[in-house]
């Protein structure tokens, strides 16, 4: 999926927020090299720790950490909403961190957009004033900034519910108000925290599915934080494994399921089910005989399973140009269906 | 304090009670042998007068030095309170005029022209459509109810001058309010001046504060209102400090991420985001100013509360129930309205039509009914002034109640309350004032160091030193006495009452509207009752402030019971526990810290009534205030104040730290 030419939209350098006294002191006099221990015996709490990533154009990236892990701190560290203690965070050739109070008000204005676990919408506006506020703030005139918050309801299923009170809505239409509410500005990169963790499972699924078709239509560059692994699989390009502040490896999820860096992420990822990982590219065999029929090799097992197992003989397996590249047998795709291959 | 209490903790869990005891045991002794050997320390049994802090001669001083001689550069601090008063005469002015007085316009020497009241049928037809806005069909017909009360008891005149001063102090009250919240909230330095400046005058005696008003902004109206102000405005400050923080961080996020600018910050996502809470603290503001109208007119407001006092002070007890009645249903009222708005979703126009009608159709029909009523007024005198000869009074048939049921229960009555003082009242009275000074220092700074640590017990100790320091141990101890068997009797009436409101949902419904309407009314009410039937003296003040203490302990005890976590009960049940078990070793002791601090308000409350009841003859620190305010004495009303506020505060802390630390052994903190 990944292509290194793709332009970097956001990134961290050495990213480092500390809570407690003197982190600041305490990290130039260590020099970035902190274990455990040292940090518990100076009375600090690493919630992120040196960390290093970036975020291509377009791309979804997913923090993917259990609670406390660090990784709601890590994206406020972002957004700034925290202040990070030491680091670098580069959002198109400008470092936040070194932005102005007045510089922050206007990036966050006009390019960033963010979603809440907990919905945050203001009880006291109808579902059209809640989109159009951040266009409110940013001095949009009436008419213009409520066009354009009608439009952005329609795209996420809303029509009819303008005149709304959050109150009156399902958490899973309030989340469709708070998604709406972080594209009325059109931002250039997309912040969830933990977008659909206080839904119903049902309505998770729902809400992801919505979630791929918006990205389909908008292709944005995602930061997307997470505790379920299992939504982290469905929509990621890349994710970043989170334990106690510290990123122990990013991949895409076929690389953390085939190569887990340590025991922790391989712990994760034992359950998963292969055919959701594995896409038809992964397991195909070089191009030799007859084939009949053809899938693309993006094409995740789970969905195509279904046509291999039932065609009389093997399928050719084609690139996103249409060109073949590789062919897939029935015995392979059973293979990975029944949990034998590891690829 | 908390390596204290840890330590305590620990200490505590190998053998809790005997150290305790033991201390506690060698305290009392220690106590008995200072009473016994008097002769050798009597210093330590009665305060010396000659070891007494003149603290109460000092303020008065320093009150007179601020109105004489303080100079603030450009003006003096008498000038400024002078246009203090000046700017608050202005709107007040105009409120008494439209609903009370009218207007008199004069031009030179002959022209005037004289602008009526609103009519007694305006004002009750606008009130009904706020209530109608505020609350639909049924607040209306209640509220329309009330005042048309007001009329046909021919209150009318009186109640419009309190709801004049009522509609001026409460905005500026909620306004300063949240001025002040909001500092308290956006710095911490200013909230830990701001935290302690409440505590105290939520429980310094407003009469204590009626002397510097009275000083520094002469007798009338205007003095009433800023005492009104001074009393009402707490509360607010601690709602909107309260609603502040607990915007969800969410919330606050959501508001930074789409580049709010400070203030947006505050009056976009905040204020609006805290409304429902800021709405309760309106409320408080509206009770208080309603409960203080009595209060106030002891300083000059005129109205409702004056005719209360005068008939109170002259014993013309239907008099007064009628002013008190009118007081109580202009409060439920007020009252009621305001809930309504604060329950009601915001309101926000979903569409804003553009027309000023469509767009205010309650301001619209509120004009046109000011209007129609005003000319009607005009040529058809009743319903401009309702008619003396259609008006009711009830006062007689008092008259006549409290005068039967003296000449029928004369004895009975008597015979209660001569039980009571001789068996009960005189003998804590007695034992009270007899124990040393100094043990009871000593005591209160044990309970203190046993509940909190050292830091507690240096407050408890210090401020029950003060009272002694000052000259006022003996009226302190017999505020102690009066407020501690009335707590006491309170807590015996309200604990069980709370218990059965608990457990029977019939019951609940009912209690909760009783106790509602109890909440309702002012202070001075309860007064007139226990006046009527058992005159002057501490008998009576004790009843008075035993009715107007009530409600919390009842209120607590019913919501901690309820508030127990059902798999506890569903636990209790499963092990077989009958109802009374369940009662004693379940939901008791687990209700326990609960019905504590419902005790606690109920000590408030109690010292809040004790100080009224001065009006009734007592001889207590609430006497001494009083004493203060006629002889206008700043300094001895004060420091008077002050030991009625340290006496909240020791049993306020203490009973606190006490709570709180049980509530942590359950983990339901």
């Amino acid at each position: 999926m990944e292509s290194p030419e793709r332009s970097v939209k956001i990134s961290c350098h050495d990213l480092w927020k500390l809570f407690g006294d003197n982190a600041k002191e305490y990290l130039t006099e260590h020099n970035g090299s902190v274990s455990a221990q040292s940090l518990k015996e100076a009375g600090l709490i690493g919630a992120v720790c040196d960390a290093n990533f970036e975020v291509f154009e377009g791309e979804i990236f997913i923090i993917m950490g259990l609670s406390g892990s660090g990784k709601s701190t890590l994206v406020r560290c972002m957004s700034r909403l925290i202040e990070p203690t030491a680091g670098k965070v580069m959002f198109e050739n400008q470092d936040l961190l070194k932005a102005s109070e007045h510089e922050l008000i206007d990036i966050r204005r006009h390019k960033m957009g963010m979603v809440f676990q907990h919905f945050a919408l203001l009880p006291h506006l109808t579902v059209l004033h809640n989109v159009a506020f951040p266009l409110e703030i940013q001095g949009v005139d009436r008419a213009s900034r409520e066009q354009r918050a009608r439009e952005i309801i329609e795209l996420v299923g809303l029509e009819g519910r303008e005149n709304y009170y959050p109150r009156e809505l399902s958490g899973g239409q309030q989340q469709r108000v708070g998604i709406a509410r972080s594209l009325a500005v059109e931002p250039d990169i997309w912040f969830l925290d933990e977008p659909f963790s206080a839904l119903d499972p049902l309505i998770r699924r729902e809400m992801q599915d919505e979630f791929l078709r918006l990205q389909n239509l908008l292709h944005k560059s995602i930061v997307f934080i997470t505790h379920d692994f299992d939504e982290a699989i469905r929509l990621a390009d890349r994710i970043a494994i989170m334990q106690d502040g510290h990123i122990i490896q990013i991949g895409s999820p076929e690389q953390l399921v085939l190569e887990p860096a340590t025991d922790y992420v391989a712990e994760f990822t034992r359950e998963i089910p292969r055919a959701k990982i594995f896409s038809a590219g992964a397991i195909m065999a070089p191009p030799t005989g007859n084939t009949l029929g053809k899938v693309s090799a993006s094409t995740k097992i789970e969905d195509l399973a279904e046509t291999v197992v039932n065609s009389k003989s093997d399928v050719a397996v084609v690139d996103s140009d249409g060109r073949t590249v590789g062919q897939l047998s029935r015995r392979a795709v059973l293979d990975v269906l029944v949990g034998k291959s590891t690829a | 304090m908390d390596a204290a209490t840890v330590a305590d903790g620990v200490r505590g869990q190998r053998r809790p009670i005997p150290i305790w005891l033991v201390i506690w045991a060698v305290a009392l002794l220690l106590t008995a042998a200072l009473y016994l050997f008097q002769q050798l320390w009597p210093w330590a049994v009665t305060y010396p007068e000659a070891w007494t802090v003149p603290l109460r001669f000092w303020v008065s001083d320093f009150m007179k030095w601020l109105i004489n001689s303080f100079d603030l550069g450009l003006f003096t601090f008498k000038e400024f309170t002078r246009s203090i008063a000046w700017l608050l005469q202005w709107p007040l002015d105009f409120a008494g005029g439209l609903l009370a007085s009218g207007f008199k316009l004069a031009w030179g020497e002959e022209a005037e022209w004289f602008i009526p009241r609103l009519s007694w049928l305006a004002v009750t037809a606008v009130v009904i459509l706020i209530g109608y806005q505020s609350g639909g069909i049924r607040l209306a017909l209640l509220v329309g109810g009330c005042f048309l009360y007001l009329v046909i008891f021919g209150q009318w005149d009186s109640a419009m001058v309190t709801l004049s001063s009522i509609v001026i102090a409460v905005p500026i009250g909620v306004v300063l309010g949240v001025f002040i919240g909001i500092l308290g909230f956006r710095s911490r330095r200013a909230e830990r001046l701001i935290v302690p400046i409440l505590d105290l005058m939520q429980t310094v005696p407003v009469f204590a504060y009626l002397v510097p008003v009275l000083f520094l902004f002469g007798f009338g109206p205007v003095a009433a209102m800023v005492a009104t102000i001074i009393y009402a405005t707490p509360p607010m400050v601690r709602c909107a400090m309260l609603s502040l923080k607990q915007v969800p961080t969410e919330i606050v996020e959501f508001g930074q991420m789409v580049g709010c600018s400070r203030r947006q910050l505050l009056w976009k996502i905040q204020i609006p985001s805290a409304r429902p809470t800021l709405m309760v603290g309106v409320n408080q503001v509206i009770m208080l100013s309603l409960n203080m109208v009595i209060i106030a007119s002891m300083i000059g407001a005129g109205g409702l509360g004056f005719d209360v006092l005068s008939s109170l002070k002259r014993l013309r007890i239907g008099e007064g129930i009628e002013a008190g009645v009118a007081i109580t249903v202009l409060a439920i009222a007020l009252d009621r309205i305001s809930q309504g708005f604060a329950n009601r979703p915001p309101s926000e126009q979903r569409d804003r039509p553009d027309s000023f009608i469509a767009r205010y159709p309650y301001t619209t029909i509120a004009l046109g009914i000011v209007i129609i009523t005003s000319l009607a007024g005009t040529f058809i005198e009743g319903l401009h002034t309702f008619p003396e000869r259609l008006q009711v009074t009830t006062g007689t048939w008092w008259n006549d109640l409290v005068s039967w049921i003296n000449i029928n229960f004369f004895d009975e009555l008597e015979a209660i309350k001569t039980w009571l003082l001789l068996n009960v009242l005189i003998p804590v009275k007695r034992f009270l004032l007899v124990l040393p000074w100094l043990a009871v220092v000593g005591m209160v700074g044990l309970a203190g160091y046993q509940l909190g640590g050292w830091r507690l017990a240096l407050f408890t100790g210090s401020l029950a030193l003060f009272m002694a320091v000052t000259g006022n141990w003996e009226k302190s101890m017999i505020s102690v006495y009066l407020c501690g068997i009335s707590v006491i009797i309170a807590a015996l009436i309200g604990i069980p009452i709370g218990i059965y409101s608990a457990r029977h949902e019939r019951a609940h419904r009912v209690v909760q509207v009783v106790v509602d309407t109890l909440q309702t009314l002012p202070s001075f009410v309860y007064l007139i009752p226990v006046v009527m039937l058992f005159r002057v003296g501490d008998f009576s003040a004790m009843i008075a402030v035993v009715a107007y203490a009530l409600a919390p302990a009842i209120r607590y005890t019913d919501h901690g019971i309820r508030q127990i976590p059902p798999s506890l009960v569903e636990a209790g049940k499963a092990f077989g526990c009958s109802r009374r078990q369940m009662l004693w070793k379940v939901q008791l002791p687990i209700a326990l810290p609960e019905i504590m601090l419902g005790i606690n308000q109920v000590i408030m409350m109690a010292l809040a009534m004790l100080v009224i009841t001065a009006l009734v003859g007592t001889r207590d620190l609430g006497q001494e205030v009083y004493i203060a305010l006629t002889k206008a004495d700043t300094g001895r009303g004060i420091v008077a104040g002050l030991c009625v506020a340290f006496i909240a505060m020791i049993s306020d802390r203490l009973i606190s730290a006490w709570a709180q630390r049980k509530k942590k052994e359950f983990g339901l903190a």
